[in-house]
């Protein structure tokens, strides 16, 4: 917080921008986050994991299409639109209909508050952190609504499974944010990265400016994993018992959906995370004496950047574990839940705010 | 308690040895797996690096012992029709027309230096039929009919399964097996008016025991 930041610069430049009586401004300000999460979901999200996936296991992955496959996605895209969008009779055809939309959009909201760069935020809003906690939540109705509307057992198993363990898993994940805000004094996104960057870039961050953070890290970082339905807790979609959980009877552009809001909340919870632990858009490279590479590094344009770049490296863990663990039981992750990581989350909580009033 | 601590230690040691596992596996995704096969001595130390073989552009070579597609040489086959007889599944189909004595010459010699006696307008090999056994190549007495490296053949209409290696087109059958048939008739003639002669009509040639004048195989 020592050198003055103008923040948000860009994003309310944007926001006064009308067109008439249109507000042009702002349906940008919206449509950023929106085609970042379609490149991102279209380049790293499926064409990165099938690569990573496969050089983790020995294969080359897609290769056939374009060079070193690169095109591959686009053709799967062009599938996608082309199947048929097929709504079973027996399906509750409103919740069938309504249930995807209601995921992605649950998942997309949630950017509101995600600040790419200092410059750029859809709405710095105070409540930020709290506000991104709740929305994602939403995601458990469209889970919940598709998986009833299919009127199929998989589909069924698959939501009832998902949302026990949304919810269960919405508690160590809340308690453990809950010690980065009281680190960071505020709620709101773009505080949290003020607070943590600095001439010192990393040493900023809290965990590793703070000796007890690397506890609400990984307790947040696994109960993310959870949230986000991704391996090792991806029992609500396990193809092996499942078919495909609760998306078995979807086709089309509406699995797309279920995708893209998977993709879209893998990326939230990797920012959530990068922001409250590690500096968000703030630079990690330090000013060593007079060659002040963190000002160097620092601005709009940086900051969009590292907090990019901080995302990416999450979901490469992500997907990195994945590849490596086996799936869980579903009361092996009941118990990882609320034996193992809402009790170390409370001591986490305790021991930070000892930490914060005695430091 | 310590047993709940202690599944916890376990769970997060387990968890770093495998992600080490696939990060090596990762980063050693720039390198290729070694070609040794599974006779090499350091065929298990090769683990490490990608091991896809993108098929159509890279392939294991066919073993030279192997048996796969047969392939055969018809300037070679001399017409005798045994692997026909051989065959297990019938998948060959042979049409033989003897050769003309003028002709002789023109129906050439094997590359061993055996004349043939004998148009070969037919020779099929219906591949997809094929067992690959190789009875029929163990057969033939002058060794034209071969097991090819060849292992893909696969075809999008079975028709395309049935390989042609006749040496006559269906005109060329029809005019020797016409000129035969008039070589026959002037011998037949020529016979019949030495009988009307009253010569004693010539006596067959019996089949010689033993080898055939040609050399090879004995015929049955």
């Amino acid at each position: 917080m020592s050198q003055s930041i103008s923040l948000n610069t860009w994003s309310d430049a944007l926001s006064g921008f009308n067109l008439g009586w249109f507000p042009l401004g702002l349906v940008i300000v919206a449509a950023v986050p929106l085609v970042f999460i379609a490149l991102y979901a279209l380049t790293y999200g499926v064409y990165g994991e099938r690569k990573i996936s496969a050089f983790m296991q020995d294969r080359l992955g897609p290769m056939e299409v374009g060079p070193w496959g690169l095109l591959q996605t686009l053709a799967d895209i062009l599938k996608l639109l082309q199947k048929e969008d097929i709504v079973p009779t027996a399906a509750d055809k409103f919740l069938f209909v309504i249930g995807p939309l209601i995921m992605f959009v649950g998942s997309f909201l949630a950017f509101v508050v995600l600040p790419f760069g200092p410059a750029f935020i859809g709405a710095d809003l105070n409540v930020g952190l709290f506000y991104a906690v709740g929305i994602v939540a939403l995601e458990v109705v469209g889970i919940l609504a598709s998986g009833w509307g299919s009127n199929n057992k998989w589909a069924l198993y698959g939501a009832v499974r998902s949302v026990a363990q949304i919810v269960s898993y919405e508690i160590p994940a809340s308690i453990a944010l809950l010690c980065g805000a009281m680190m960071a004094g505020t709620l709101s996104m773009q505080q949290f990265c003020v607070a943590q960057s600095g001439p010192y870039g990393f040493m900023h961050y809290y965990l590793f400016s703070n000796p007890i953070a690397w506890l609400p890290f990984l307790i947040y970082f696994i109960a993310s994993l959870a949230e986000t339905n991704r391996a090792p807790f991806d029992i609500p979609e396990a193809e092996s018992e499942l078919v495909a959980g609760f998306f078995t009877e979807y086709s089309g552009m509406k699995f797309a959906m279920f995708f893209l809001a998977e993709y879209g909340s893998m990326f939230m919870v990797s920012g959530i995370i990068s922001i409250v632990f590690l500096g968000g858009w703030a630079s990690p490279l330090p000013n060593i004496g007079s060659f002040a590479l963190n000002t160097m590094t620092s601005g709009p344009a940086w900051g969009a950047f590292w907090i990019i770049m901080k995302g990416f490296f999450f979901i490469f863990v992500q997907m990195w574990l994945r590849w490596t663990l086996p799936r869980l039981r579903v009361d092996q992750l009941m118990y990882l839940c609320w034996k193992v990581l809402t009790p170390f989350a409370f001591v986490a909580f305790v021991l930070t705010a000892v930490w914060e009033i005695y430091k | 308690m310590s047993e709940y601590f202690s599944n916890i230690k376990i769970g997060a040691t387990t968890i770093a040895t495998g992600m080490a596992i696939t990060f090596r596996h990762f980063l050693n995704a720039v390198k290729r797996k070694g070609d040794a096969g599974i006779d090499d001595a350091d065929y298990f130390k090769q683990v490490d690096g990608l091991c896809t073989l993108q098929y159509p552009r890279e392939v294991v070579p066919t073993p030279t012992i192997g048996r796969y597609r047969l392939y055969n040489d018809i300037e070679d086959c001399i017409g005798c029709c045994q692997c026909e007889r051989a065959c297990p599944v019938e998948c060959i189909t042979i049409e033989t027309i003897k050769t003309t004595a003028d002709d002789l010459a023109a129906c050439g010699k094997t590359s061993g230096g055996q004349q043939k006696r004998f148009w070969v307008p037919v020779f099929d090999i219906d591949v997809a039929k094929c067992m690959t056994c190789g009875i029929c190549v163990s057969v033939c007495p002058t060794d034209c009919l071969v097991h090819s490296p060849v292992a893909d053949f696969s075809e999008f209409d079975v028709k395309n399964m049935m390989y042609h290696y006749g040496n006559l087109s269906k005109i060329e059958a029809e005019a020797k097996k016409r000129k035969l048939d008039e070589e026959k008739a002037a011998k037949e003639k020529a016979a019949a008016e030495a009988i009307a002669r009253g010569e004693a009509p010539a006596a067959k040639p019996k089949p010689a025991p033993g080898p055939m004048p040609e050399g090879g195989q004995a015929g049955e």
